[in-house]
């Protein structure tokens, strides 16, 4: 057996102890420990759907080392909205019809919201940059794509600014 | 015909789960998972063809956490085909749990469970196997060659219905029809054509992988909790395999992270369960992204060979259409996705004379199954480009040769009565058809009127817009069934029970949006459950383009039914015959106006007063018709003519679904259908080493478009009415894919006169046709 270590972590605004072993990568940590919206796709940085906020920054869970995080702050799609109080993301990806099978909805929120937390209207250019790290099969993204307009397009009549 | 005056059905009403995705919440198999599950792990073959000389399984046994081991020698010996289609299934009996030889690197070897996943992985390395390597048939041209290795040269491989298989000469199936005189069309037409087309090897990449789980429950029954799209078929195939009764199995089907038909396919069912039963703990399954495109299923590539004649008056004189299609190293889905290419493609242009052989070959490659466009997607890509290529040599206008030529509402096709699926085909004509605006409103919205011929375009960087007309079907008719139960509970509010099943689709919301349709009810009044095969009715599952059209008429009927007994408790209750009241907006009224009962005053008396009966029906449904949606696309693309790079800009989809149940959601279908088309006509493709092996089984080097990647989109939807569909509708999963790869083709051709014939249109064939022409005079010349 691998040693193991403890780490500590801030998540979802909570701060967490863990055991992990030196070679586990944060996704399977967050999701043995609970954290289940957190998506496995591919496990190799493919596909994005695992997608967390770390330091304000979104980043793929199943790249990072779960050590990694330690002293750090997480943020899982279970902290970024629930029932009663969604994040407006999540309202519009509903409005819009935006989510079919759900998969990569998670990741698409996670990184839609690192993107807004920083930039709340953020040019077109920019969006793309934040949201391409996300894989959809199903939606072609159109209606993410418009969800995430509807939230955020730059003020003053320039949906398409740059 | 215009959308009748829906209450509820032709609203974009939100999808019913939409929210508790959005949350994240715990919906998928992998999230259901208990603690103690065991982990199971899968040895793939590394060879493309081999016998198994002798496997010794005690080491992997004896290392502690190891709770199971399955190799062929400690298994039932069952044929059967993973294929989830219904019993009979068209689909050959060419599949083991594990065999002694294996047919593709990928096939299964062994599978264990064991307490963790690097406990798994131990034991895998431990299973000891001696292979004797035989020789790969690796082509299609070389499973055909007269004394090629027989893939399946089992004794046992066999198809159940009375159609051709062949195994000893990798033969998986044949289909084909003959309508008129080919040979003479041909020879009278004014120009006529032989062109040869090439699909790839792809896959659906569902962003979740294939995953299930198995367990026993209190009573000892096997119970599989699993992403399939076929959850009824899967418990039969599963207990088929695993050699137990189907009274043994329970399936349930909580959310799926997509399928596009990867998940019509009883892949991992059977491995769990036995393993469960064997470890008698619980234990999942679930594929890492290399074994799902290695391992699990694929479009089947094809060589369609096309041959056309043509008038200079625009008629189609001819149609032929040879097809060889690859189903890898099992006859998943052989026969019928090879004569749905004929079957979904042949009837949309008239001709006198038509001509179709399919036939289905077995290699040592990858397994190819369902997938979304089920084989017309591979027809399309040839048949749309040589509808441009006839309208050149005739001097017309493409999108007007189309309008001239498609069928029309009230005729009927004689391919319609040849192809069915497995069996002869059902005969039928077209009821709604608007193609025609289809084509017209399309064109509109892409700018076609401003479309230049390529001999007029100059600079590096040329646009070009290209078009491609489209049908599919709703349900097979006459084989599938879907059914459902819908009772009412205390509040006035109604389960909705079926075994249809959303695949991330939405079709348990359209479907709920029917019945409160029918019922007179709204949405927050319905609740839906769907997939168990203890709970819910039997439906033949997500495919086929069915749900809507198929269960949606079965969830029309048992809500009518219980709308009657609604109102026949209400008019006990109020003293007057049934005929004198309605019921509207969750309330049984009058038709005088004089009284009214709320569906909760109804449900109360049913439930607990007088007469006590529970308020419920069941219906079930097949179709005698496979009414086909139609769908005209429009694709703008930029050629770079120093590099061969393709960029969409602009693509437009103008389809008529019939009715939209939900035109947001209809909307969804479009999009994602046409967007995994055009990943799949620019870039997507399987690479193979010259041993057989599959080289960038990896989402990083099998590259599926992203946001960035997504051109601009426009989707019309365009209401017919079909009045043998519920509310009108007809189908719309399927239609969409079909069209990005003609119709990107027609647009590079339009751009710069290149006409690829071979998918992916990868920069380099551009680039190495562009170097073709360059410096001769680019021209138009007719086969």
């Amino acid at each position: 057996m691998t040693e193991t270590r403890r780490i500590a972590f801030t998540l979802n605004g909570e701060k967490r102890e863990f055991t992990v072993s030196p070679d586990e990568k944060l996704l399977p940590l967050l999701r043995r420990s609970g954290y289940k919206g957190v998506k496995s796709g591919c496990s190799e940085g493919g596909c994005g759907v695992c997608t967390v906020i770390m330091d304000g920054r979104a980043v793929l869970a199943c790249l990072l080392h779960a050590f990694q995080a330690d002293g750090r702050e997480v943020q899982t799609i279970e902290g970024a909205g629930d029932f009663e109080a969604p994040h407006p993301f999540q309202k519009a990806l509903v409005e819009e019809n935006a989510v079919q099978c759900g998969y990569c909805t998670p990741g698409m929120v996670m990184a839609a919201k690192a993107l807004l937390d920083k930039h709340p209207h953020p040019s077109e250019e920019r969006a793309k940059e934040y949201m391409d790290g996300v894989f959809c099969r199903c939606t072609g993204y159109e209606k993410i794509w418009s969800a995430l307009r509807k939230i955020s397009a730059p003020a003053g009549g320039q949906p398409h600014g740059s | 015909m215009a959308a009748r005056n829906f209450r509820i059905v032709n609203k974009s009403v939100p999808k019913r789960d939409a929210l508790s995705l959005a949350l994240g919440k715990p919906m998928f198999v992998a999230d259901l998972a208990p603690e103690n599950v065991l982990c199971a792990k899968v040895l793939w073959s590394p060879h493309a063809h081999a016998r198994i000389k002798s496997m010794d399984i005690s080491a992997a046994e004896n290392i502690p956490g190891v709770e199971a081991v399955l190799y062929h020698g400690n298994v039932p010996r069952v044929p059967h085909t993973t294929a989830g289609q219904g019993y009979p299934e068209p689909s050959a009996y060419d599949t083991f749990m594990f065999d002694s030889k294996v047919r593709y690197i990928g096939d299964r070897v062994a599978a264990v469970a064991a307490r963790t996943p690097e406990i798994a992985e131990q034991a895998l390395a431990a299973i000891l196997v001696e292979y004797e390597p035989l020789e790969p048939v690796l082509s299609m041209d070389e499973a055909l060659r007269e004394g090629a290795p027989v893939i399946h040269d089992e004794p046992e491989a066999h198809i159940l219905i009375p159609v051709p298989y062949e195994p000893k000469r990798n033969i998986a199936a044949k289909v084909g029809m003959d309508h008129g005189d080919l040979e003479k069309g041909l020879k009278g037409a004014d120009f006529s054509f032989d062109r040869t087309f090439e699909t790839q090897y792809a896959q659906h990449t569902p962003m979740e992988p294939h995953v299930a789980l198995a367990y026993l429950d209190a009573e000892g029954r096997l119970v599989i909790v699993t992403s399939t799209q076929v959850p009824f078929h899967a418990r039969r195939i599963a207990a088929q395999s695993i050699d137990i009764p189907v009274r043994r199995v329970r399936v349930i089907k909580p959310r799926i992270g997509g399928g596009f038909g990867a998940k019509q396919e009883v892949l991992l069912e059977d491995l769990v369960g036995m393993l469960a039963l064997k470890a008698k703990k619980p234990v999942m399954l679930e594929y890492t992204r290399a074994e799902e495109f290695v391992s699990a299923r694929t479009r089947h590539p094809m060589r369609v060979r096309l041959r056309t004649g043509v008038m200079k008056d625009g008629r189609i004189t001819a149609v032929g259409m040879d097809v060889i299609s690859n189903t890898g190293a099992y006859g998943s889905h052989g026969l019928t996705v090879v004569c749905n290419t004929g079957s979904k493609v042949l009837p949309l242009y008239k001709a006198e004379n038509i001509h179709f052989q399919g036939t289905a070959v077995y290699t040592n490659l990858p397994v190819a199954g369902a997938y979304r466009g089920y084989g017309a997607t591979q027809g399309y890509f040839g048949m749309e480009i040589l509808v441009d290529e006839m309208a050149e040599a005739i001097g017309m206008d493409p999108l007007e040769f189309r309008l001239r030529n498609h069928i029309r509402k009230g005729e009927g096709s004689p391919v319609f009565q040849a192809l069915g699926e497995g069996k002869e085909g059902v005969e039928q004509k077209i009821d709604s058809c608007e193609l025609d605006r289809c084509i017209k409103l399309g064109a509109k919205e892409i700018g076609w009127r401003r479309r230049k011929d390529h001999t007029k375009k100059k600079g590096r960087l040329r646009t070009g817009i290209g078009m491609a007309a489209l049908m599919q079907g709703s349900s097979v008719p006459e084989i599938d069934m879907g059914a459902a139960s819908i009772k009412m509970n205390d509040d006035g509010s109604f389960n909705l029970l079926m075994g249809a099943t959303d695949l991330g689709t939405g079709s348990d919301t359209i479907l709920a949006q029917i019945a409160a349709e029918a019922l007179g009810t709204d949405m927050e009044h319905m609740l839906v459950y769907s997939s168990d095969t203890d709970l819910t009715p039997f439906d033949v599952g997500a495919y086929a383009s069915s749900t809507t059209y198929l269960t949606g008429t079965a969830v029309q009927k048992a809500a009518l039914k219980v709308r009657k007994q609604i109102i026949e408790v209400a008019a006990e209750m109020l003293g007057k015959p049934p005929s004198e009241f309605d019921i509207i907006d969750s309330k049984v009224v009058a038709k005088d106006g004089s009284k009214s009962l709320s569906f909760k005053d109804v449900a109360l008396r049913s439930l607990y007063a007088t007469n006590q009966f529970q308020i419920m029906d069941t219906a079930s449904h097949i179709t005698h018709k496979s009414p086909p949606p139609f769908s005209a696309h429009f694709a703008e693309v930029e050629v770079d003519t120093f590099t061969g790079r393709v960029r969409v800009l602009r693509y437009v989809a103008a389809v008529d679904c019939g009715t939209a149940i939900n035109p947001a959601l209809c909307e969804g279908q479009t999009e994602g259908g046409v967007m995994n088309g055009i990943s799949y006509a620019l870039t997507e493709e399987y690479l193979f080493s010259k041993t057989g092996k599959m080289l960038n089984p990896s989402l990083l080097d099998y590259r599926i478009f992203s946001m960035r990647d997504k051109p601009e989109m426009k989707t019309i939807l365009v209401p017919s009415y079909e009045k043998t569909g519920p509310y009108g509708a007809k189908s719309v999963s399927e239609i969409c894919i079909n069209g990005p790869a003609p119709a990107i083709a027609n647009a590079i051709y339009n751009a710069v006169g290149v006409r690829l014939r071979t998918l992916p249109l990868t920069p380099e064939k551009v680039w190495r046709e562009l170097q073709k022409m360059q410096p001769a005079k680019i021209t138009v010349t007719a086969g």
